[in-house]
């Protein structure tokens, strides 16, 4: 076999060598022709005003040419096929200006078009601006989130210009060949990001923005990293280092559209300052061998490889860098009933006992969670006499994620429900308590109860109802207490490090 | 001795380089169904420390890696792993822990996903991974800077063992 593919390429060359020489000759029939161009462009999705390099592929007879001449429909192309993309304009209009921290969430079914719409995902519109210009996009539909750091947006909602890139034959000039470059609002490194939730991961190169909203007008986060999340069909391919990190191999990529991600992007106010810390400072460039993930990557061209991030290049959490209401968030849902509501509207507030309306006050009980461990953002939520020292608060679940059947007795749904809880008495209500822990999975502060109600998911999702207070599903051994926890309560994330007037440092959770 | 020695000698060599591409093509972990003995190889691989501990019905194997994440394998008095754990601040490589079920796991998202989308009245659940198959049960809770999980096969979990020991 191998020595049948040798002499095939040697009787490739002498044909390329006989006619190449009776090219030379001049004979009629021989003269060189030029059978394609083709186009390719590296990176595919630059940022306002970057360069991506472009090269033409030219195929043909005889001794012919590969020069190309270079023109793009937008920007500028030099002579060897770089393109400098034009500057992209923003369709929207910057934020702040004012002193509000108030920003308001809805709970809806999310942005379209969504196969069925979503359930108990708080959003909120984001305004992000190319650094230091009045060059914006107001972003609708990004989902609040107190379960990860940072922003992040689906790189095909982001306000973009294509650019078409042709490559001429100079030899023949009615042979070309074209590709297409994407050029988007914010400004883009070359430093791309794996970014792994529980149950899914996000891939993309990390941009700059002014992050900033029309709500609270009071806070700015300049010149921010941000995660562009980019689709599989956008170089540079997820590596498997980042695709082997979720249970779901490949198919848990949830970058490819909006539709897949639920939302036009994320914004999470976490209790951490960034998304990844110490790890990422030192650890980036050994990363890749078990255990041991990559998270930032520089690459060239679809080569990616492990690198170290400092932690004020890492997609952070905006709030850090507010002015005055830096110390973490407060969120305010209404109270929704048993069975749901319909598109309920709260307020995302910045701060905590920065303003009159943010304050911490005794009647909120104060959870205290450790900052490293591997219980890091933990407390302890205690049931049927049990403890479950990795239970945690977060927005971005749209549930209460408890357990399983064995430990509850709560039987889950019936297909396609599986992952959700349908008791068979239902509304069944349950009691646990919730405690803070240290970093050596001490309690810290009284063991509070908690009463909280599940109610039959498949009945919930009958209805045309986007907020449930009762909706909840199976776990691993933890408490998940996500957005139904969330309704009627005032939800308060300090930030780790944080300063809080009348309470101890961040990190903690308080409701 | 000296005559039929050459046959012997030759098929060690090839058992050798047979080993060679197994070890070579192997997944990094023992991986869910392995032989517990490939505990060690897992410890070698994640620089770790390992901690043996006999429970009742099975027996714990904890590695813990420098960077603090650790994975717990769970191993039957026949010595086949029928469980794994895994904490610390980012998932595990599942393809490595995994090993052969990595592929069935995938096979079953896909088809609770496919199925969730056929009905369109199923919301899509956010939040922990839960996989419930007849062969494989995976969940994976946690956030950003910590993650932990459990894997097992229902099948190979020794009688008087509960899943919920796998933690």
């Amino acid at each position: 076999m191998i020595v049948r593919k040798i002499a095939l390429l040697l009787a490739t060359g002498s044909i390329f060598v006989l006619g190449a020489c009776g090219g030379s000759g001049g004979g009629g029939s021989n003269s060189p022709t030029i059978t394609s161009v083709n186009v390719s462009c590296t990176p595919n999705l630059v940022g306002s005003g970057g360069s991506a390099q472009c090269s033409a592929a030219v195929s043909g007879t005889g001794s012919f040419s590969t020069a190309v001449t270079w023109t793009a429909s937008a920007g500028s192309i030099s002579s060897s096929g770089v393109l400098t993309a034009p500057a992209v304009a923003g369709t929207g209009t910057p934020g702040g200006g004012g002193t509000s921290n108030v920003q308001p969430i809805v709970v809806d079914s999310g942005p379209q078009p969504q196969t069925f719409g979503a359930v108990n995902v708080a959003y909120t519109t984001v305004t992000v601006c190319a650094p230091g210009t009045n060059n914006c996009q107001n972003i609708d539909h990004v989902q609040v989130d107190t379960g990860s750091e940072g922003l992040r947006l689906i790189a095909g909602v982001l306000d973009s210009a294509s650019v078409t890139v042709t490559a001429t034959s100079t030899q023949d000039m009615t042979k070309s060949g074209t590709a297409s470059v994407t050029a988007t609002l914010l400004p883009l490194s070359s430093v791309n990001e794996c970014l792994v939730f529980a149950d899914g991961y996000v891939w993309g190169p990390v941009g700059a923005a002014d992050i900033s909203f029309a709500g609270a007008t009071g806070e700015t986060s300049p010149s921010t990293p941000v995660q562009i999340i980019i689709p599989s069909s956008v170089a540079p391919a997820v590596p498997s280092s980042c695709s082997s990190q979720n249970p779901s191999g490949g198919a848990g990529n949830e970058g490819g559209s909006v539709m897949a991600f639920g939302a036009n992007g994320i914004l999470g106010v976490g209790p951490f300052q960034t998304d990844c810390g110490g790890y990422c400072v030192q650890e980036g460039m050994s990363c890749g061998s078990s255990n041991q993930p990559c998270v930032y990557y520089t690459c060239s061209g679809s080569t990616c490889s492990g690198t170290n991030v400092a932690l004020n290049q890492q997609v952070f959490n905006p709030v850090i860098a507010f002015g005055i209401d830096n110390n973490g968030v407060l969120i305010q849902l209404p109270s929704v009933p048993n069975g749901g509501s319909q598109n309920p509207t709260g307020s995302l507030i910045f701060g905590i006992s920065t303003q009159s309306n943010n304050k911490l006050t005794l009647a909120n009980n104060l959870y205290q969670i450790p900052d490293t461990g591997n219980n890091a953002g933990d407390f302890i939520t205690t049931f049927n006499g049990q403890s479950y020292s990795q239970s945690f608060i977060d927005s971005g679940s749209n549930g209460l994620f408890f357990l399983d059947t064995s430990t509850t007795g709560i039987p889950t749904c019936a297909s396609p429900n599986q992952p959700w809880y349908c008791p068979n008495t239902s509304p069944d209500s349950l009691t646990a308590t919730n405690q803070g822990q240290n970093s050596s999975g001490q309690g810290v502060g009284p063991a509070v109860p908690v009463s909280f109600t599940v109610e039959d998911a498949t009945t919930l999702f009958s209805t045309n109802n986007t907020a449930f207070s009762t909706l909840a599903g199976p776990n691993a051994g933890a408490f998940d207490w996500g957005l139904s926890f969330f309704y009627g309560r005032n939800m308060f994330t300090a930030i780790d490090g944080a300063i809080v007037s009348g309470a101890p440092n961040g990190p903690f959770f308080a409701y | 001795m000296k005559l039929p020695d050459t046959a012997p000698a030759q098929k060690q060599k090839w058992m050798l380089a047979g080993a060679l591409v197994l070890a070579l093509c192997a997944p990094a972990f023992a991986a869910l169904g392995d032989n517990a003995s490939s505990v060690l190889t897992d410890q070698a691989r994640m620089k770790g420390t390992l901690r043996q501990t006999d429970k009742q019905g099975y027996v714990l194997h904890e590695i813990a890696a420098p960077t603090g994440a650790k994975v717990r394998e769970y191993a039957s008095p026949s010595g086949v792993i029928f469980g794994v754990a895994w904490e610390g601040q980012f998932p595990p490589n599942f393809q490595e822990l995994l090993g052969p079920y990595y592929q069935q796991l995938q096979n079953a998202i896909a088809q609770q996903k496919s199925a969730a989308e056929a009905s369109g009245q199923a919301p899509r659940r956010r939040g922990p991974a839960y996989v419930e198959t007849p062969g494989l049960v995976l969940v994976q809770t946690g956030h950003m800077h910590s993650f932990h999980g459990q894997a097992y096969i229902p099948q190979l979990v020794p009688t008087g063992v509960q899943p919920s020991d796998i933690r």
